[in-house]
């Protein structure tokens, strides 16, 4: 053991600041205020491009003279087209179902597999809450191999539900994971409570989690939902027919012809597609941010 | 309602911790019973383990005479109310109430009526609609008790209920919660770490200390006739004063030899309990109310002894003195009147009469 004798520093008092409260506050504002700004408009720039685009008719897209930014004689075209020509309804109707399957059978499995995990605690019950994360981690790129033969086994080459099959891989861990998390932040007392007033685990998860949790829950649904409608890898690999494809895959393959790239529909399409995301986040955010625990126990 | 009987219950935990020691116990029908003592006694997994909520590692636990080792907490009949009131937050409070006996299929008019019953016993009838986060604590707790009164159980089981509250309002709700009990009149079975609300709640108090059950009785009686030192020491606020001393047989009287050359004499009345220990080491036990400023000497049994107050606490109808008798720390009560000042001396008595002598090795009280 060896000690070091520390030299005596004199006390030297800090230097106190005479700024007031008020105004450090408004300056971290002002300052918060522009980095949203900043932030904003860098990301706003690609979807107005988009919709700029968009209302541009294929002559005056092709037509470099002028400012890209501006159109000179906006046109609906691109999406009337759209909309009532070519498989861009058959597109936008697969994706929904693809999604509206996959986003359920998610929510099943993980709901039921994370009430499981977090609560009723079983031999291993610890590391399968771990390994269920730990598949998540394997990207999809390393997987559609071996997935390609699966499907392929099963016969659902080139068909729409081989989607709702795969995508719930792809959902069902993190959904889990999330739900995890939530279940576990409900007081215990709350599930003991419930068995004394004689609930079954099947109703203390119907009764008593589902709804106590639904911030959590519409937190998994939005993830699922997510993955679900902007999939690529698997849909590019696994479809080849316009008519089975969903939307992420039907705009790049219907709507670009070798070097033919049909650059407004492909925006108009792109901008459509991303409306439904939009509208879910926009309706499930207030839900998702409340803390529905509130008053449950000592607070 | 049912008495609940334990019998050799032991609860051992994976490593061969044990909580719960193989306790025997048996609660009366309607009967009030608390189980006190500091965290980590065994008191709130005893009570689980009644509640089903906890398994038995060994022994047997009956109500109303049916063992209930491996039955389910459902259908245990009985009703708990914990700690934090664990309601259920979507629900509003009539709801809450009203869910255990719509688990068991009860039929609507029933649960009505029941709920608006349990509302009136606690007077909640306003708050029926309201949901648990628009209620204060006080509140939460009733509807807690609601929950579990709707039920009309064999067995009450409270969990520490009042630890949550702000003092004004648990003195408030203890009160609640002995009329309550004295209206429905079940078994009810409670567990604190607070001695006040163990003393003032129970018919009978179970004393728990490292997972053994210390002493059963009565309140007067745990406080009176303590029979170990834990038991002395945890019931009764100030805490007893436990002074180390020798007893002695002089000039015919037997002498209590404290440190500091203080010499009081036994009672009379005690004499023949503590003779047979003259000439040994022993405890001597002495409550802070029977310490007090020099006052009825005129009668058997009080000796006078002088001391130095450290500290003074002033509580309004009485004060606390805190001096020092060779290293013990000693407290006693006097008149708010008394001069008692922090290092002035102060003339003290002590009331032999309500001494104890405790064996300094097993801390049984002799």
């Amino acid at each position: 053991m060896s000690s070091t004798a520390a030299s005596p520093t004199p006390f030297v008092p800090a230097e106190i600041k005479h700024g007031s409260l008020k105004n450090e506050r408004r300056w971290a504002m002002i300052g918060a205020y522009i980095a949203l700004a900043v932030f904003v408009l860098f990301f706003m720039i690609p979807p107005f491009h988009m919709l700029m685009t968009s209302l541009k008719s294929s002559a005056e897209i092709a037509d470099l003279s002028g400012n890209p930014w501006i159109v000179r004689s906006p046109t609906l075209s691109n999406y009337w087209e759209l909309l009532t020509q070519g498989n861009y309804m058959i597109h936008f109707r697969n994706s929904v179902i693809v999604t509206v399957c996959t986003v359920l059978i998610s929510m099943i499995i993980s709901t039921m597999a994370a009430f499981a995990l977090a609560r009723m605690k079983f031999w291993g019950s610890a590391t399968l809450a771990t390994g269920v994360f730990l598949t998540y981690l394997v990207p999809e790129t390393l997987l559609f191999i071996p997935m390609f033969q699966i499907v392929g086994s099963l016969g659902l080459y080139n068909n729409l539900w081989a989607m709702v099959l795969i995508f719930p891989t792809l959902t069902v861990p993190f959904c889990t994971w999330i739900m995890i998390g939530y279940f576990a932040s409900i007081p215990k007392e709350l599930d003991e409570a419930a068995l004394i007033d004689g609930a079954s685990h099947i109703q203390m998860l119907l009764k008593i989690f589902i709804p106590v949790a639904l911030p959590g829950i519409l937190a998994a649904m939005i993830f699922a939902f997510t993955v679900s409608w902007a999939a690529f890898i698997y849909p590019i690999a696994f479809l080849v027919s316009s008519d089975q494809m969903v939307l992420t895959v039907g705009i790049v393959s219907d709507l670009i012809r070798a070097d033919t790239f049909q650059w407004g529909k492909i925006m108009a399409g792109a901008l459509m597609a991303a409306l439904p995301p939009l509208l879910v986040y926009a309706f499930l955010m207030d839900y998702y941010i409340a803390g529905l625990t509130a008053g449950a126990t000592k607070g | 309602m049912a008495q609940v009987t334990l019998r050799k219950v032991v609860k051992a935990y994976e490593g061969g911790v044990q909580a719960v020691k193989g306790i025997d116990l048996d609660i009366a029908d309607h009967e009030f019973v608390v189980l006190v003592g500091p965290s980590g006694c065994g008191k709130s997994t005893t009570l689980r383990m009644i509640a089903g909520l906890e398994e038995i590692s060994d022994g047997e636990i009956a109500i109303g005479g049916r063992v209930v080792n491996d039955v389910p907490p459902r259908d245990r009949d009985i009703a708990m109310v914990f700690q934090n009131y664990a309601l259920y937050p979507h629900m509003t409070v009539a709801e809450n109430m009203a869910f255990g006996l719509m688990l068991r299929k009860f039929p609507k008019d029933e649960i009505k009526r029941r709920v608006d019953n349990a509302a009136r016993i606690l007077d909640i009838t306003p708050l029926l609609a309201r949901k648990p986060k628009a209620l204060s604590g006080g509140q939460r707790q009733r509807v807690a008790m609601g929950r579990a009164i709707v039920r009309d159980p064999k067995v009450f089981l409270f969990d520490e209920p009042l630890s949550n509250l702000d003092a004004k309002l648990r003195v408030q709700m203890r009160t609640e919660i002995k009329k309550v009990q004295q209206a429905v009149h079940t078994t009810t079975i409670y567990v604190t770490h607070d001695q006040v609300e163990a003393m003032t709640l129970a018919d009978r108090v179970v004393v728990m200390n490292n997972g053994v059950i210390e002493q059963v009785g009565p309140p007067q009686e745990l406080y009176h006739n303590p029979k170990t030192r834990f038991v002395a020491g945890f019931i009764g606020s100030p805490a007893m004063n436990f002074i180390p001393g020798r007893l002695e047989n002089g000039s015919g009287a037997l002498r209590v030899h404290l440190p500091g050359d203080i010499v009081l004499n036994v009672p009379e009345s005690r004499t023949a309990r503590y003779a047979a220990l003259a000439g040994k080491e022993v405890i001597f036990g002495l409550r802070p109310e029977h310490l007090t400023e020099e006052k009825n000497l005129e009668r058997p049994g009080f000796a006078r002894f002088p001391a130095t107050p450290e500290v003074t606490e002033p509580m309004g109808m009485e004060t606390l003195v805190h001096f020092k008798m060779n290293g013990a720390e000693i407290c006693g009560r006097v008149d708010p009147n008394a001069p008692a000042h922090p290092g002035q001396p102060l003339a003290m008595a002590a009331d032999l009469n309500n001494m104890h002598i405790l064996d300094p090795q097993s801390g049984r009280v002799l």
